[in-house]
């Protein structure tokens, strides 16, 4: 059995408003999330997507056990989450990027020391783990300050830290970059990857941010209007949709726009030139005939824009 | 033990606010030479007033100021940081702990007291030791039955602050409900005027309600008002409501839970 199992999921919401001047009360049901089916397996990294109000959240909640969905089957390593919450409490580790788990007032240390309690980890395994996160996490210096006066960054990697003291199976992060400079970002990211690599954590990441799932994800689940639109790998996902590679030419000196058989020149700026050309295509045949006409000092190639193509598969609805 | 770590964290989070601890003693010691005062002279009138006598009154004084910060009698305390959580929506955070609110928030709120019993609680008693005539516990038995009834007092104040902190799970804010609750609260337990003054039904009523806990038994039974049976019937009375109001705490807990887990928010 997958460790994440959900099959035709469904919430809805019953939304009461008033009309006429408030003189009579309409029920409307809103459904947050419909015909939702998918499955992650042990050690996965899926990046859950869509714009908001797709049903992102509504979905994490159901996954967690702290909203009941109202059809379909749901399970969680074996579990019902909204039954056995507190049981799946101790398998999971949940990390949002607006809300902190840690108290406020007291130095970070007392909150790992509370955690470890509540979570009964074993001393020395709590050690261990401590001592291996506060490492790569860089965090030594922060344990003794009080949490109101770390940086968003510093709070952020106690917050991390907090999810994972009990060697969580599954880690919910749901938008663990936002706000964080590029240097923290990419700390972070590195820091996750290393931890699926070495302990098989499944990651589900929540994000508006795409960098993230390019540096994370192998898997993609593009979520909108409450059921899922993608669900496969991301270069799948980049070449939905038509999507085009960049090559970007420039040239010793200035020129009028290069032809070349297979692609097209997107824009033109001083002796630097863009060349768009069908993702499954080989850049091969096109830098030689670039190459072979024009005097060429440098060129990069750009991969498709995955945000684009995200844009794309909102407005047609699905694939 | 979860919970001693809980209160000790809570003790020492408390501790950290210094300035605000000596400016509420003297703040404590001020309120008591008032209403010292203020007793003296009714009593001056009336020397067998309720049954006490003009150093019971002065004493009740004291003791009441010694109490008010440790019960957290007009809200405030880790019940606070309760609603404040449900306000901002980050007690959903709470619900992912494998631990019960209830006995969390009470473990972090009998730190606190703790703290605001070494300081706000002693402090002031010192200063209306050295300027009043006020009676010590009448002896061991009343000394220890302070301590438990001290104990008890926090706990059923906790349960009453706890039940107006989850109101905010349906207002979204409790501020309403606590400066109602406060107003009870100083009435009720005697912070104002000791309950033995109130006439009639009304002294029967407020010696029935659980705000009686909260400072008029404690400060009987160090005065030695109760001894024998009587002093374990008072502390009966203390535990009773507790019993029946922690059950309402987890009662609308669930509730709250239910509404939280069932609705969405």
């Amino acid at each position: 059995m997958s460790l994440i199992d959900v099959r035709d999921l469904e919430r809805t919401f019953v939304v009461r408003r008033k009309v006429d001047g408030g003189r009579r009360r309409v029920r409307d049901e809103v459904r947050a999330v419909h015909d939702l089916t998918f499955a992650i397996e042990p050690g996965e990294m899926v990046g859950y997507i869509g714009p908001n109000g797709a049903g992102k959240s509504t979905t994490i909640k159901m996954l967690t056990g702290i909203l009941v969905p109202t059809g379909g089957h749901l399970r969680v390593a074996g579990l019902d989450p909204s039954r056995d919450r507190v049981a799946l409490a101790r398998r999971i580790g949940v990390v949002f990027g607006q809300r902190t788990t840690l108290w406020w007032d007291l130095p970070l240390r007392d909150s790992f020391e509370l955690l470890q309690k509540m979570y009964r980890i074993p001393p020395a395994r709590f050690r261990a783990n401590l001592e291996r996160f506060v490492e790569l996490l860089d965090l030594r210096d922060q344990l003794d300050t009080p949490v109101r006066q770390l940086s968003l960054g510093q709070r952020m990697r106690g917050d991390i830290t907090a999810a994972l003291l009990h060697d969580p199976e599954i880690l919910y992060l749901d938008e663990p970059t936002i706000g964080l400079d590029v240097v923290s970002k990419g700390r972070l990211r590195e820091f996750l990857r290393a931890l699926n690599a070495e302990r098989g954590t499944t990651l589900v990441l929540t994000t508006h941010d795409l960098q993230d799932i390019e540096a994370l994800c192998d898997r993609v689940l593009v979520i909108d209007h409450g059921t899922a639109v993608f669900d496969g790998p991301l270069p799948a996902l980049q070449a939905q949709g038509g999507s085009t590679r960049t090559l970007v030419v420039d040239l010793v000196d200035e020129a009028p726009a290069i032809e070349v058989p297979g692609a097209v020149v997107r824009r033109v700026e001083g002796p630097r030139q863009w060349l768009s050309f069908p993702a499954e295509a080989s850049a091969a045949p096109i830098v030689a005939a670039v190459a072979a006409s024009y005097d060429v000092a440098d060129l990069s190639i750009q991969e498709p824009d995955i945000e684009e193509v995200i844009r794309d598969l909102y407005s047609r609805g699905g694939v | 033990m979860l919970y001693v770590a809980i209160a000790t964290r809570a003790f020492r989070r408390y501790s950290t606010y210094r300035a605000a601890t000596i400016a509420g003693i003297f703040t404590n010691s001020v309120f008591g030479v008032i209403y010292s005062y203020a007793y003296l002279a009714l009593w001056d009138e009336n020397p067998t007033a309720g049954g006490y006598d003009a150093t019971d009154a002065v004493t009740y004084v004291w003791l009441g100021q010694a109490l008010l910060m440790t019960i957290a009698l007009w809200g405030g305390g880790t019940t606070d940081d309760l609603a404040e959580r449900i306000r901002t929506g980050d007690v959903a955070i709470d619900l992912y702990r494998p631990v019960g609110l209830v006995g969390w928030y009470l473990a972090s709120d009998l730190g606190r007291a703790a703290y605001h019993f070494l300081t706000r609680g002693i402090g002031p008693t010192v200063i209306g030791l050295v300027v009043f005539d006020i009676r010590l516990p009448a002896g061991p038995a009343a000394a220890a039955g302070f301590a438990v009834s001290l104990v008890l007092a926090v706990v059923v104040s906790f349960t009453i602050r706890f039940l107006v902190a989850s109101s905010a799970f349906w207002l979204l804010d409790q501020s309403g409900v606590k400066v109602m609750s406060g107003a009870f609260a100083i009435f009720f337990s005697g912070m104002m005027l000791p309950l033995v003054l109130f006439p009639g039904w009304l002294g029967t009523l407020a010696n029935a309600l659980p705000w009686a806990s909260y400072i008029q038994v404690p400060a009987d039974i160090w005065l030695g008002k109760h001894t024998g049976g009587d002093l374990l019937a008072a502390l009966g009375f203390q535990v009773f409501w507790i019993v029946v109001l922690l059950g309402c705490c987890h009662a609308v807990l669930r509730a709250a839970t239910r509404k939280v887990v069932v609705q969405g928010g």
